[in-house]
């Protein structure tokens, strides 16, 4: 049941992107079109999941065993940075389709303050390593959803005829806060 | 250079909020009030001045190769100095700003000023953009957290200018964060350009 929470509370009712605000740059960046946000997607499931498993172990085995925390910052985002590069190292390697496809947005995810926000709120709220799998998983998911959606309503964007002053980031802002005011509906549901 | 237009410019013509669409996830996150839209950006001045001007003094030792990792570093180290200085002397906003203190270290702003300007120029040059850039970024938050606080409840900086039941609720949600934000765009292009 607490898994049940956790999924539907990270995709729906926190949504990353959102609701907490996580991973804006790329919301905004690209999701012009429906296909390329759905690559966008496969890479930030596919590094998210896997820094959060490995920044929980060094959490629990090198940063509180010898009560050194406060380089969570600094270890954290290191890692990730190396995770990803090796990420595309051994993609590239082992599944070259996969890398054609994931590729392009590999390099881009370190800046993903998504990555690093899953990361350090999944140790600040104490979850053992199942839960943060789950709950990384499912914040990529939730990642995931609004990307895509957001980029189905930018490609009918393109079709009407936006005012001068509005065209460009003013109404896709606008258009992500109608987004969010939909996502706030779920609140209340756990 | 001329070091006052190296300064300006983060305020208008480059402004990084509003113009380039730099480090949107704190100035969405933090802003429903003034003053944390202004600590936010006052933290994150400090780290881009001094992130600049350690970047600008190694950046002559620094391999082509590890620079971005070695630029991150820098800045994770400055942005922890922050959050124990933070934690320490304003646990308020310490609390209030929460998970967006270590996020300062994937603020695309921090890195992408140390990548393209403090890693090409020189000293002085770069503590002057930093400050310029850093002050726009928290003029930028200030003036969004104004705006949602003065529309969500009726404050600025706390202080009450209308009765907080006239206020709209949506504007300190998440929604009004993303709405207020492009309207304010559209206002600041308008001006800018006129």
């Amino acid at each position: 049941m607490t898994y049940f929470i956790i999924i539907i509370s990270a995709i729906f009712v926190n949504n990353i992107v959102l609701s907490q605000f996580l991973g804006i740059c790329p919301f905004l960046g690209v999701s012009k079109k429906i296909s390329t946000g759905i690559g966008m997607t496969g890479a930030v499931t596919f590094v998210m999941v896997i820094a959060t498993i490995v920044t929980y172990f060094i959490q629990e085995f090198i940063l509180e065993k010898f009560g050194i925390t406060y380089l969570q910052t600094i270890s954290f985002i290191l890692v990730i940075a190396a995770l990803v590069q090796l990420v595309e190292i051994v993609l590239k390697k082992v599944s070259p389709p996969l890398y054609q496809a994931l590729g392009v947005f590999l390099p881009l995810i370190t800046t993903n303050c998504a990555i690093l926000g899953v990361a350090i709120m999944t140790v600040s709220r104490d979850y053992n390593l199942i839960e943060a799998v789950i709950f990384s998983a499912s914040s990529a998911v939730g990642f995931g959803l609004a990307l895509i959606t957001f980029a189905g309503i930018r490609e009918q964007l393109d079709l009407v005829n936006v005012p001068k002053g509005m065209q460009g980031a003013p109404i896709a802002l606008v258009v992500a806060g109608l987004l969010a005011m939909a996502f706030m509906g779920f609140a209340g549901l756990v | 250079m001329n070091q006052w237009k190296n300064f300006s410019k983060g305020f208008f013509k480059d402004n990084p909020v509003f113009v380039m669409l730099l480090g949107m996830c704190p100035t969405l996150g933090v802003t429903s009030s003034a003053i944390n839209g202004l600590g936010m950006g006052l933290a994150t001045t400090f780290v881009l001045v001094m992130s600049n001007i350690v970047v600008a003094l190694v950046k002559d030792f620094i391999p082509e190769k590890v620079r971005i990792p070695s630029f991150i570093v820098i800045i994770a180290s400055f942005v922890t100095v922050v959050e124990m200085v933070m934690q320490a002397y304003l646990p308020a906003l310490f609390e209030a700003l929460g998970l967006f203190i270590p996020l300062i270290v994937v603020n695309c702003l921090v890195l992408g000023r140390a990548e393209a300007f403090a890693s090409k120029n020189t000293l002085g040059s770069s503590v002057v953009d930093g400050l310029g850039m850093g002050l726009g970024f928290s003029m930028a938050l200030t003036m969004l957290g104004a705006v949602r606080e003065l529309f969500g409840s009726g404050k600025i900086f706390g202080l009450s200018l209308f009765s907080e039941s006239y206020g709209m609720l949506i504007f300190v949600l998440a929604p009004g964060a993303f709405i207020a934000l492009g309207y304010l765009t559209a206002f600041i292009n308008k001006v800018r350009k006129a």
